[in-house]
């Protein structure tokens, strides 16, 4: 018997305040799979993730977590999500270690303490991402990068099996994404399965199985990742817009190489 | 201590105490989401629910509260909703409060006076019934502020991440709002509706001002609430029975007090941050254009003593070593000389 999908979308479509943002989407990702999603801004990369976890409604279509329909799916200990965001400080100081005990959360009852494992999870996870020296430091007084790695720990934390990250390397530095590489090659040789929403690979690449192009709500391209996704000008923190083709200005530079079949 | 023969003093205190516990553990939230006015909107609104338990001869705390927690309730949907519309529609809620309150004491035909004791606390007209109600409700605050905090931490922090780990984010947020509407009504009492944010709020800023974690900002913050609420209540005994007989609502001395420990506070946690910023590693930039190992800028001028540990200047970790910061320069040590980093 083979194991259900980690996720499966049919016929998916998301509209934001009566405009279609998502149209058609099908999608399966098995489990054990790393599939990065890829796309400009706007094009829809970002919903398709939050879609998959309920974040957005869907209407139309049907998503399933592990076989489940979404809306009796209840064991959320099994996906960690790590959203897209600059910061992980808020209006309070809070310390590394705080942030990423959230991540147990999905394991723990209500007034109940930590326990040992719950405490252990939490400095594995601290540890995976390379900031074991400054699990009682502020989130606030650490870099942006150093940022976004304790939200990796804090999904990391729960030991999930579906890994959600949306964007995790914006705006870090390359040496930041070899450390964040490396937290992710370690999961992925434990059997989860991660969907990546990125700009372009850079050193995530070796780990990538399968690619999707999100452009303009739509699945254009669903296959192996191609070279052209990898060697994305890292230099830029920019994108060009394609001044050649008006009326597609979500289409990215690294999909240029796909026009022959974008168009579905 | 003769303050505590008169038994309304024994009331006034016992009040103080649990207010000042209560309204900082709620305040923590609030001003972790940002909000550290939603005190002040549900104190305004609250106003009508007292003046509702003076017209009808209805005990007006417990008045209060269901008042003020209807009134939390619907500015939580109004901030859920997220219209842009948001800000307006909770001042018509809050000074339609504050006048409603006004209105109807004056149908009740009470006095500004009755109302001013609720506006500002007052130590004297607190009855025991008043005293175990404020004790319990604190009590239930204080048990769920601490005993919840992991959950309410991840859900002001980060609610998407909060939803995907299966925690229910409106019943926790609405959660938060009846706690702030509960504890507004409990400080009313002592601190009085007009002012009980500023107990909410202050302790927690000031407790920040020397904190790096979540859960000892809450504590710290509780412990200052605590000893602004009872040197409040004890100031204003002081000044109101005391030679010259002024009467001084506890409202004003609690926060006053509250404010006086920020303005301590304040200085050293911009000297603490200072030090925390000049301390921050430097990034190793990563080379795009590899030049070699031969090329670095040696500092042409003497030095009139060798940097070190003890020398002074602000050492900064920068990768494997260190750089020493002075006269807008980083100085590292490179053989027998200094680089500029």
């Amino acid at each position: 018997m083979t194991s259900p999908p980690a996720v499966r979308i049919t016929d998916g479509a998301v509209e934001l305040g009566g405009r279609p943002i998502l149209r058609g989407i099908d999608l399966s990702v098995r489990q054990g799979e790393v599939l990065a999603v890829l796309g400009a801004n706007g094009s829809g990369k970002s919903t398709l993730v939050r879609a998959m976890m309920g974040l957005v409604p869907i209407c139309r279509g049907e998503v399933r977590l592990f076989d489940l329909p979404l809306a009796s799916f209840g064991a959320w200990q099994r996906i960690g999500f790590v959203p897209q965001r600059v910061s992980a400080a808020s209006g309070v100081p809070a310390s590394v270690r705080e942030v990423v005990a959230s991540g147990r959360l999905s394991r723990r009852r209500p007034f109940v303490p930590q326990r040992r494992a719950d405490r252990e999870a939490v400095d594995a996870a601290i540890a995976a991402v390379g900031l074991a020296g400054k699990a009682r430091d502020g989130v606030s007084t650490l870099s942006g990068g150093q940022q976004q790695r304790v939200l990796i720990a804090r999904a990391l934390a729960g030991a999930p099996d579906l890994l959600v990250l949306d964007e995790p390397t914006a705006g870090v530095d390359v040496q930041s994404q070899q450390g964040f590489a490396d937290a992710l090659a370690s999961t992925v040789a434990r059997g989860s399965t991660i969907v990546l929403v990125a700009h372009e690979l850079g050193p995530l690449g070796p780990l990538v199985d399968r690619a999707i192009v999100m452009r303009d709500g739509r699945i254009a391209y669903d296959g192996p990742p191609i070279d052209a996704f990898t060697d994305a000008d890292l230099s830029h923190d920019h994108h060009h817009v394609d001044l050649g083709r008006p009326g597609h200005d979500h289409v990215p530079t690294v999909a240029s190489p796909l026009d022959g079949e974008g168009r579905r | 201590m003769s303050l505590l023969t008169y038994e309304f003093m024994v009331r006034a205190l016992l009040g103080a105490v649990f207010t000042g516990l209560a309204a900082p553990a709620v305040g923590t939230y609030l001003v972790q989401r940002r909000l550290a006015l939603m005190g002040d909107g549900i104190g305004h609104i609250a106003v009508t629910g007292v003046a509702i338990g003076l017209l009808t001869g209805a005990s007006p705390t417990v008045t209060a509260v269901i008042v003020a927690v209807i009134g939390a309730v619907v500015i939580e949907v109004i901030r859920e909703s997220g219209r842009t519309s948001g800000d307006v529609a909770l001042a018509l809620l809050f000074y339609g409060g504050i006048a409603g309150g006004v209105l109807v004491t004056g149908l009740a035909g009470q006095s500004a006076a009755t109302l001013n004791t609720y506006l500002f606390g007052s130590i004297t007209t607190i009855s025991w019934s008043d005293v175990w109600v404020t004790i319990a409700l604190a009590l239930v605050v204080v048990v769920v502020a601490v005993g919840l905090s992991p959950q309410l931490f991840a859900v002001a922090q980060d609610q998407e991440f909060a939803q995907v780990a299966g925690l229910n984010v409106r019943f926790y947020n609405l959660l938060v709002s009846v706690m702030a509407a509960v504890t507004v009504t409990v400080a009313m009492r002592t601190v009085g509706l007009l002012l009980v944010s500023a107990l909410m709020v202050v302790p927690v800023a000031t407790s920040q001002q020397v904190t790096r974690a979540f859960r000892s900002t809450l504590f710290a913050g509780m412990g200052l609430g605590l000893l602004a609420s009872l040197g409040g209540v004890v100031l204003s005994a002081l000044i109101s029975f005391g030679p010259a007989q002024q009467g001084v609502a506890p409202g004003a001395t609690i926060v006053l007090l509250a404010i006086a420990g920020f303005a301590a506070a304040y200085p050293v946690g911009v000297w603490l941050r200072r030090r925390q910023r000049l301390a921050r590693p430097f990034a190793e930039v990563v080379d795009e254009f590899p030049l070699g190992e031969d090329h670095h800028t040696a500092v042409p001028e003497d030095h009139g003593h060798e940097h070190g540990p003890d020398c002074g200047h602000v050492a900064v970790r920068h990768g494997d070593h260190v750089d020493y910061v002075h006269d807008g320069h980083r100085h590292a040590v490179h053989g027998g000389h200094y680089d500029e980093h």
